[in-house]
Order: structure tokens, then C-alpha cells, then sequence
């Protein structure tokens, strides 16, 4: 899960980081009165959860009122990948005079918290990585220390030589891993942290994610999420214990595991095919789930046949077999399906669909193919 | 031989008493696996499919001898049950929970390696040594006695590929569901290496998935370390970019962690990536028949 800037930048303030002076606006007369109050100039931020919000002119630094008023009706609206930019944070201006980059996340060969730091702020840091990665220091968190005094002050002197600077650091270092540690974040990042013309440490933007596990332990950051109309989508199927991802083809396709779902949207468009969406009904599947699978495929229109590819594990095909049936008997569904069983209790269940002269194919090649068919012979 | 599991395992069923625990615990010791205790705090003293149950996992181990544990507990409680299993005595550790908070996840592997005890998981099907023990919720009936070693990131594509190589008449040696979590237990590396020194595996297969960089160290670690044919696959092949992780995660994993990337990286170190699953069996077939003329 992501949050905005402002959010980040709110629970930053919090355990004490120094964060610009702003206030988050929803009006051009908002942005206005807040620029008033805070003094010119100022930098008006788009907020929305998609990156390179500078390139896309989502950020500007104003001068004067005027054109605070006419930058602010520009950005307030505007569309940012696909993100409509319904609120912006205005910031009081800040002289600076370097910028550096720090962030938190998971390291998955070290299976701990890493400390990324880099003397190349400011710019996107994934080109620092292509291009320089020896430009960014890794340091791994040992999760039964934490972040101790000597390490912090060991990523502190990568990038300051001042003490004043170095003992700053050291205490905004600390309180981040904490930060990342209490909220449960997969993600905590300052790009850029500035050294203020006065001498100061100071975070001019944050960006904070969330593990999704963790969520159900996290009702505060839970609160914060701004899902857009296809992530609701995404989330009232996690809630029913399905992980689904809209796509743009007209294959609907139900599968069991996430492995499983990516190679058979692998085979449909190896085929020629266009899946519609990865759906993964998971593990342990009671036949309700099998239901709400079928609602959310019958609710994409695109959809023109739907292909069910089961392999029994821990999910049973006369499970899935039975909500198939009972999902048949409650709702209209006028578009072929294709089904292909495997694995545990899985002669049941082709029993049971045998009964409702529901047609099964034997291999993932001939279900896909199948399904191709069909969706041409409707074209 | 095998890696892992074998006859002489003894397991513990932690959450034995839920739904999926129960069923499961019930497929398992059908197979022939040795289930010697269960675990459900509260409910020590009662039995389960004629299974005693414990109330913690050192009474199960000091009463039994139990040597392996697999996990069935809600995701919420999976971290805490991992490392009772570690302090209880337990060796290896398979967690099937899904949904393992990551935080958990690291708590949890950094004890187990202080402790020396192996984990595998979460979020995975676990493991078999097919006609042997089988530690999981893999489907015993796909299996066959074999050769062949495989490790894979998913659940119900290895089952795919498992019946693809049994109907072809490749058995297996031990097969191993590593989980899809972005912090789990034991991975490509370690499991080749075990793969490598095993007397009965002649082939190994490598099942990965888009997303970190952990096939592309798997496919240097096979360059600098492994002398047996490796064949993968790699699932995603066809995925949307930029579904799960933000900005550091792309730097960690910085120029890699595409199918493409993924494909190429194995390639170039000689190990031959299926297109499609049903490709697979072919070219472990080429890969045995290769080793046998050298030989």
C-alpha cells in the first residue's frame, strides 16, 4: 500500500524528522491562502501515487501570487499516469545547498532491513542505480540490533564530514529505521535530504509504503489508503481471498496460485490469446470463494469466455467444482467456459461438473487453445 | 538418498486441529508420511486422525521425538509458531501459512540461522521425497520416484510441471515449493548445493518466477558451484511491470528481475529455460542423455 508525500512526511513529523513547513490543499483559493500564510515563494506538489511527478510538471516552485493562482488551476486536475491530481501540498521554499538520498527497505538475499544512502539526491535514484551504482551505500540491519549508534554514524560519514551534520544524521537515521519498524513500511524514503543555508537537516520529500500483510496490525496507515477504482476492485477481491489484477484481453481466467496464473497468461498469449486479468482464488478455497471469483469476472465486460485452470493442492477441485455449480445456478452467465481440473480430489470434481454437461479439457495447451477459439468464433 | 525428508523424518503438525491443518494432516499420513504428534495450544491431550496433540511443540518433541515441523496456523500467528518450532528442538521447519507479514518473516529467519535450523517457506506447498515422506499439501499422486531434483517459487505450477515429468517417465528425487514471499527461508542457492552433493539426483530443475534478482544469483552460483544439468523456467513471461514493488526495491534488484533478464541470465551460463511448461520434460530428457554419453 502507498501514501501520499504529505501523509509520509506527517508521520515523519511526528517521531521529530524535520519536514518542510506546508499544508495540503484541495481549491486553487486553498493553495492561495496557504502560499499567503506561509510566505513566497513556495513549491506546489501534486499528490498522487505515481512517480516522476516532477518530469510530468506536477511540481513547481512560484513566486508570486499570481502565479501560484495559475499554477495551482494547472496542476489541481491534472493527470499523472492515469492519476487524476486531486489535492496538492504547498511548501514553504527552502535555500539549500546539497541533496542527498536515504531509504529503507527489504533486502531479499539478506533477508533483513537495508539502509540505502547516497550523495546523488534529487534525481530518480533508479538511474543512479543503472548508471552509477556504486553511488549508493548498502547497509544491512541486523534485526536483533537494530539500527545501533556505531552503524548510523558509520552511513553518516559516507555522505557528511561536519559533525554538527554527521550527529543530525545519526538521529534522523535511527528514528527512519524505527519509523519503518512500528508501520510495518516495505518502503521509507527521503529524496531529497537537504542541508539547509543554515545549516540544518531537512527531509523536502518522503515517500513511505506499506507491507500488506501487516496492514491488519496497522489500522492507522490502513486509514490513509486512497484506492483508485481498479485497486478497489483489487482489494474487495483480497478481502475475499482472491488476488486479482485487471488486464486488457478477453480471456477471463481463474486459476489457483500465483505461479500457476502467471504461466497460464503465459500459454494464452504464447496461443495468440489475450488474457483479461490474473485472478489467483488462492489456497484453501471454500466454494464461496469460487462464487465471488465468478462475479468478478462476469463484472469486467471485455470478458467473452471465461478459462478455469485448477491444479488441487491445498484447494480442492470438488471445492471449486461445487461453487462453480452453485455460481451457475445464481447467476446469468451466457459466455462459454472453458475448465481444465487437476490434482487433489480432482475425479470428484470432474464428476460433478460432468453432471452440469459442462465441457473439460485434459492439458493447459488444449484449454488455452480451446478458449482462443471460442473467442474467435464470437469476433 | 534425497535432500531434506525422508523415511526416518518425524513430523509435527502445528495447527493441527484447523481446517486446512486437519485435512491435510490426514493426505499426508495417507501418503505414508510419518506424523508422530500435532500441536493446537489448548488442546494437548486430545487426539487427531489417532495423532496425540500437544499443547507446545517441546512437549510434542520431548514426548515423540519429533524432527521436522510443518505450519498450518493463520498467517497472523505463522512468525511466533516458526520460532517455537526452532526453540523447541525442531530441525527444519515448513511454513504453508500465506500472508506472513514480512517484519515476521525477517524476526524469524534471522533466529532460525542463529539456531541452525532450517526453514522452508512460507507461503509454500511445501516438500516431498515421493514413495517417502511427503511434508505439505502437494498432491502425493503426481509423484514418482526418481532423479530428478526440483525447487521451485510456486505452488500449484510445480504441480504442472511435476505431472508433466512423471507422464514422461522422469521421477524425482526430492521436490521443493521454496514460497513466493519476498523474505523466506531456504532458496536456489542453498537447495542446489544439496541437490549437487546428493548420490541420487542426476538432474535439477529450476522453477522461478519474475520479480528480485534471485535467479539471476541462482544462475551464477550454477556457473561457479554446480557439475549437474540444470533446466528452468521462468513463470511471467507475459506480466504487467511494476505491479508489487516501489523505488528501492528496483534498485536492490537493479537491472534484473524481468522474465527476459531472468531467461537470458540461465542461458548464458548453459542452462536451457522452457519456453512453455510443456517444453520442460524434452529438455531434461536431452540434459540426462548429454550426461550419460560424458559419463
Amino acid at each position: 500500500m502507498k501514501i501520499h508525500e504529505y501523509q509520509a512526511k506527517e508521520i515523519f513529523s511526528r517521531y521529530s524528522i524535520p519536514v518542510t513547513n506546508e499544508t495540503v490543499c484541495y481549491t486553487v483559493d486553498e493553495v492561495v491562502a496557504a502560499a499567503k500564510k506561509l510566505g513566497m515563494p513556495v513549491v506546489v506538489k501534486a499528490q498522487v501515487h505515481a512517480g516522476g511527478r516532477g518530469k510530468a510538471g506536477g511540481v513547481k516552485l512560484v513566486r508570486t501570487i499570481e502565479e501560484t493562482r495559475a499554477t495551482a488551476g494547472k496542476i489541481l486536475g491534472m493527470d499523472i499516469k492515469g492519476y487524476t491530481v486531486e489535492k496538492v501540498l504547498v511548501a514553504q521554499g527552502v535555500k539549500f545547498n546539497s541533496e542527498f538520498y536515504v531509504g529503507l527497505t527489504i533486502d531479499r538475499n539478506s533477508k533483513s532491513v537495508i539502509f540505502m544512502a547516497s550523495a546523488e539526491g534529487g534525481v530518480e535514484i533508479e538511474e543512479v542505480a543503472k548508471e552509477n551504482p556504486d553511488a549508493i551505500y548498502k547497509f544491512v540491519i541486523d534485526p536483533d540490533l537494530g539500527m545501533t549508534d556505531f552503524l548510523a554514524r558509520k552511513i553518516a560519514f559516507k555522505l557528511f564530514r561536519d559533525m554538527s551534520l554527521v550527529k543530525q544524521a545519526v538521529d534522523m537515521f535511527q528514528k527512519l529505521y524505527q519509523i519503518f519498524i512500528d508501520t510495518d513500511a516495505s518502503l521509507v524514503e527521503i529524496n531529497p535530504l537537504v542541508v539547509t543555508d543554515d545549516g540544518k537537516l531537512l527531509a523536502l520529500d518522503g515517500k513511505m509504503n506499506f507491507d500488506d500483510n501487516a496492514l491488519y496490525r496497522q489500522p492507522e496507515i490502513e486509514a490513509l489508503n486512497e484506492p483508485t477504482e481498479d485497486e478497489k476492485k483489487e482489494i474487495a477481491a483480497k478481502d475475499s481471498g482472491l488476488t486479482y489484477i485487471r488486464l486488457d484481453g478477453n480471456i477471463g481466467c481463474m486459476v489457483n496460485g500465483a505461479g500457476l496464473a502467471m504461466a497460464t497468461m503465459d500459454v494464452i498469449k504464447h496461443f495468440g490469446g489475450n488474457p483479461a486479468n490474473f485472478l489467483d482464488i488462492g489456497g484453501s478455497s471454500s466454494p464461496q470463494k469460487v462464487i465471488d471469483a465468478m462475479n468478478l469476472l462476469m463484472s469486467d465486460k471485455n470478458v467473452k469466455v471465461i478459462m478455469i485452470n485448477i491444479f488441487g493442492g491445498i484447494t480442492r477441485c470438488d471445492d471449486v467444482a461445487r461453487g462453480l455449480v452453485t455460481a451457475l445456478d445464481q447467476m446469468k452467465v451466457n459466455i462459454p467456459i472453458v475448465i481444465r481440473l487437476s490434482g487433489t480430489n480432482a475425479e470428484e470434481g470432474l464428476r460433478i461438473i460432468k453432471e452440469k454437461n459442462l465441457p473439460t479439457v485434459g492439458s493447459l495447451s488444449e484449454a488455452a487453445q480451446e478458449a482462443i477459439r471460442l473467442v474467435n468464433q464470437m469476433m | 538418498m534425497s535432500i531434506l525428508v525422508n523415511k526416518d523424518t518425524k513430523l509435527v503438525v502445528q495447527g493441527i486441529t484447523g481446517r486446512d491443518g486437519s485435512f491435510h494432516t490426514g493426505k499426508m499420513k495417507k501418503y505414508g508420511t510419518n506424523i508422530v504428534a500435532g500441536v493446537s495450544p489448548g488442546k494437548g491431550g486430545q487426539t487427531i486422525h489417532d495423532i496425540p496433540v500437544f499443547n507446545t511443540v517441546e512437549d510434542a518433541v520431548k514426548a515423540t521425538g519429533a524432527n521436522t515441523s510443518i505450519i498450518f496456523v493463520p498467517a497472523p500467528l505463522a512468525g511466533d509458531a516458526i520460532l517455537e518450532a526452532a526453540d523447541g528442538g525442531i530441525e527444519l521447519v515448513v511454513c504453508i501459512s500465506e500472508g506472513v507479514p514480512t517484519l515476521d518473516m525477517v524476526k524469524a529467519t534471522n533466529y532460525l540461522k542463529n539456531k541452525g535450523v532450517k526453514l522452508i517457506g512460507a507461503n509454500c506447498p511445501g516438500l516431498i521425497t515421493p514413495d517417502e515422506s511427503l511434508i505439505g499439501i502437494l498432491p502425493g499422486n503426481i509423484f514418482k520416484k526418481g532423479n530428478v531434483g526440483l525447487m521451485s517459487r510456486s505452488g500449484t505450477l510445480t504441480y504442472l510441471m511435476v505431472s508433466l515429468l512423471t507422464n514422461n517417465g522422469l521421477g524425482q528425487s526430492t521436490c521443493v515449493g521454496i514460497g513466493g514471499d519476498p523474505v523466506a527461508g531456504l532458496y536456489y542457492q542453498e537447495l542446489l548445493q544439496m541437490f549437487e552433493d546428493d548420490p541420487e539426483t542426476e538432474a535439477i530443475v529450476l522453477i522461478g518466477e519474475i520479480g528480485g534478482d534471485a535467479e539471476e544469483r541462482a544462475a551464477q552460483y550454477i556457473k561457479e558451484h554446480i557439475t549437474k544439468p540444470v533446466v528452468a523456467f521462468i513463470a511471467g513471461q507475459t506480466a504487467p511491470p511494476g505491479k508489487r514493488m516501489g523505488h528501492a526495491g528496483a534498485i536492490i534488484s537493479s537491472g534484473s528481475g524481468t522474465a527476459t533478464e531472468k531467461i537470458a541470465a540461465f542461458e548464458a551460463v548453459g542452462v536451457p529455460v522452457a519456453r512453455r511448461p510443456v517444453e520442460l520434460p524434452e529438455l531434461v530428457k536431452e540434459k540426462l542423455a548429454e550426461r550419460k554419453n560424458k559419463k
